[in-house]
């Protein structure tokens, strides 16, 4: 599709379009400083300068505490204990300004969430499709992002509906599905320049990436091989076994249903959960498959860059770099999966 | 601080070489700035990556509850007042560590340095005695620790290791230079309503990832009780009725035997101010019961116990 330009005085005008279609979200500055998403009508308060939010965006199709649906809790009740299903998404959103590694996550989920006929999330895909995805390519990567080792990058497109790409006074607009198309379609073709430069863009973001690992021996290495490996006894020394990493995530996605009753009301409601807490395997038996904290600790790293790439043919990680930054105790997710992917991982 | 890590390694080495220990606990540098992490080393030859730096956030006393090995711990004031209080709630014997007490010299908040470059992505930060030299892709900027330490490091009262089995360098100034009286309990000065305005403020970016609870050497229980499901105390969501309950709960359980290390707040992912909550114990503990955690392992924590003539503010509004 052909690229566009917009000169950045002309974002107002992009926003209201949007906001008669959508509820239009995008990272802000809040009063404390730190970049977190919001609710956005202005182009005054977008910020064109962030890294990226400390939590992804993923609650917006995956919310933290999400009810199914709702039942009248009296079982003398003819219309008692019978669930309804709640209402999806009311009005279409739109995420604006979302890096491309968050918007790669939730098609990194659409595998796990709506891969085919029998595995169709009503509330993901609810939200899948209500929501309009433009990414702003990444300028400074973080020295914690590894984009580049995990099949994503600083201006990749899988996920998005358009790409912007910064040129100070104006923004490169590229429409990457029909949906992004339309909303483009009243914009002037960018010039060749433009182009160019967002290339150059492109080049020098990727070559800012200083993390980099390699996956190829844990590809080629048997799942029993990799989860025995004697690395795992100190690697999960200072896990705390909190829910951080899994929390800012892009990509974990894991939840727990709960039915609540109070009074005459009742609702099954999800919320996210984390392989890190015992809890979360533990079988009303009393038996837990994952007793340790060791074992708990493996799982997320085997479940991202070993049972997902071998069931899916995809990578459970986007190389945000979240996970190293917020870790109480610096677990950092590229020396693990470094470790994982020495010829002898010990 | 360099010589101070100079001495962590080469007494660790000693008791390792000596067999007096079968590990040392201490910290290692991070691979992000102003995060050193918990380090256990076995061997000698692991002991020389042991650091002492003004980023050595996590409270490692933490780390030593459950072990059945003897293990030397690197510790500061507060560290060694969490140690106490595991040795008084019988989580730890004092046979079974060796504590090598330091002097803090008040450990920095990553937020703050933060604070002073919104827009700019920090690479490095290196210490240079009474400044930070902050470092990123292109800028390069000094910054005064003073102007950076933890809110609980200005606070702090007992900086050197209340007990250690060798202390390494010099003892030095005890306390903090911030007055505790000023800045504790900010919710006393507000009406009712005030407070509970400010205390949904507080928590209301709190994703329970319960890293204030597992970061926290207090929070040892088996089965925490927002994690009981028969039945069920606390509901699993993020709505206000939950997240209060677990952080009311969660403080009350602290209560009386929080240092003040200041390893929640250090720990939160979404920069919740936890000692909006614990400075109040600390205030309620020390004024209704004359009682300072961690100072004595022959004493009992006040609310451990019942005595006839506890003050019961409350009961008399």
């Amino acid at each position: 599709m052909q690229d566009k330009i917009l000169d950045k005085s002309e974002v107002d005008a992009l926003l209201e379009r949007l906001g008669s279609e959508y509820d239009v979200y995008a990272p802000l500055r809040d009063e404390e400083g730190s970049v977190q998403w919001a609710a956005v009508d202005r182009s005054s308060d977008l910020v064109w300068d962030f890294s990226n939010t400390g939590v992804s965006p993923k609650r917006f199709v995956f919310p933290q505490t999400e009810c199914m649906m709702r039942f009248k809790n009296r079982s003398d009740d003819a219309e008692g204990m019978i669930m309804k299903q709640e209402q999806g998404l009311q009005r279409h959103q739109a995420l604006l300004n979302i890096r491309p590694c968050d918007a790669k996550a939730l098609k990194v989920l659409d595998s796990v969430y709506c891969r085919d006929e029998t595995s169709n999330d009503v509330y993901w895909r609810d939200k899948r499709e209500k929501t309009l995805y433009v990414g702003l390519a990444c300028k400074s990567p973080c020295p914690t992002c590894f984009c580049t080792s995990v099949r994503c990058g600083p201006h990749y497109e899988e996920g998005l509906d358009i790409l912007l790409v910064d040129l100070g006074e104006r923004l490169l607009v590229r429409p990457l599905t029909e949906k992004g198309a339309d909303l483009a379609s009243n914009l002037s073709d960018a010039p060749d320049e433009a182009t160019q430069q967002a290339a150059q863009q492109k080049k020098e973001a990727e070559a800012a990436i200083r993390s980099q690992v390699g996956l190829e021996n844990i590809d080629a290495r048997g799942i029993m091989e990799l989860y025995e490996a004697p690395m795992w006894d100190l690697e999960h020394e200072s896990c705390l076994n909190c829910g951080v990493c899994t929390y800012v995530c892009p990509t974990c996605h894991c939840f727990d249903i709960q039915d609540e009753t109070q009074g005459e009301h009742g609702r099954r409601v999800r919320n996210w959960d984390t392989c890190m807490s015992w809890l979360f395997t533990y079988h009303t038996s009393g038996h837990n498959p994952r007793g340790t904290k060791k074992d708990r600790f493996r799982q997320r790293f085997m479940h991202k860059f070993k049972y997902m790439p071998y069931k899916f043919d995809v990578i459970g990680c986007v190389g945000c770099g979240r996970c190293t930054q917020r870790c109480p105790v610096n677990i950092d997710v590229t020396e693990v999966v470094g470790k994982m992917n020495q010829q002898d991982p010990n | 601080m360099q010589e101070l890590t100079q001495q962590i390694r080469s007494v660790a080495k000693r008791l390792l070489q000596e067999e007096r220990v079968d590990c040392v606990l201490g910290y290692r540098e991070g691979t992000v700035p102003m995060r050193e992490r918990p380090f256990f080393a076995y061997t000698p030859e692991e002991a020389d990556q042991l650091v002492w730096t003004r980023f050595c956030v996590n409270n490692l006393a933490n780390f030593l509850i459950g072990r059945q090995d003897r293990v030397a711990v690197v510790a500061q004031g507060c560290v060694s007042r969490n140690i106490v209080g595991l040795i008084q709630e019988k989580q730890l014997s004092r046979e079974q560590v060796y504590v090598l007490g330091l002097h803090s010299p008040g450990m920095v908040d990553s937020a703050k340095v933060q604070a002073q470059f919104p827009n700019r992505v920090i690479h490095s930060v290196e210490e240079d005695g009474e400044e930070l030299l902050v470092n990123g892709a292109d800028f390069q900027e000094r910054v005064k620790v003073r102007d950076v330490k933890r809110d609980n490091c200005y606070t702090c009262t007992h900086r050197n290791a209340v007990i250690y089995d060798e202390f390494l360098g010099e003892q030095g100034e005890e306390t903090g230079g911030g007055n505790i009286e000023k800045v504790a309990a900010p919710w006393e000065s507000l009406s009712l309503e005030e407070r509970w305005q400010r205390f949904e403020e507080t928590f209301q970016d709190c994703i329970r990832c319960y890293a204030c609870r597992d970061v926290c050497p207090l929070c040892y229980c088996n089965q925490c009780f927002v994690d009981e499901n028969q039945p069920q105390w606390c509901g699993k969501t993020v709505e206000e009725t939950d997240l209060h309950t677990f952080h009311i709960l969660r403080a009350f359980h602290c209560a009386g035997r929080c240092t003040d290390c200041g390893a929640c707040e250090s720990a939160c992912p979404v920069g919740i101010k936890m000692r909006r909550l614990t400075s109040k114990l600390e205030k309620d503990i020390r004024e209704l019961y004359n009682y300072s955690p961690g100072l004595d392992m022959e004493s009992t924590p006040p609310l451990s116990v019942y005595r006839p003539d506890d003050p019961e503010p409350f009961s008399t509004g």
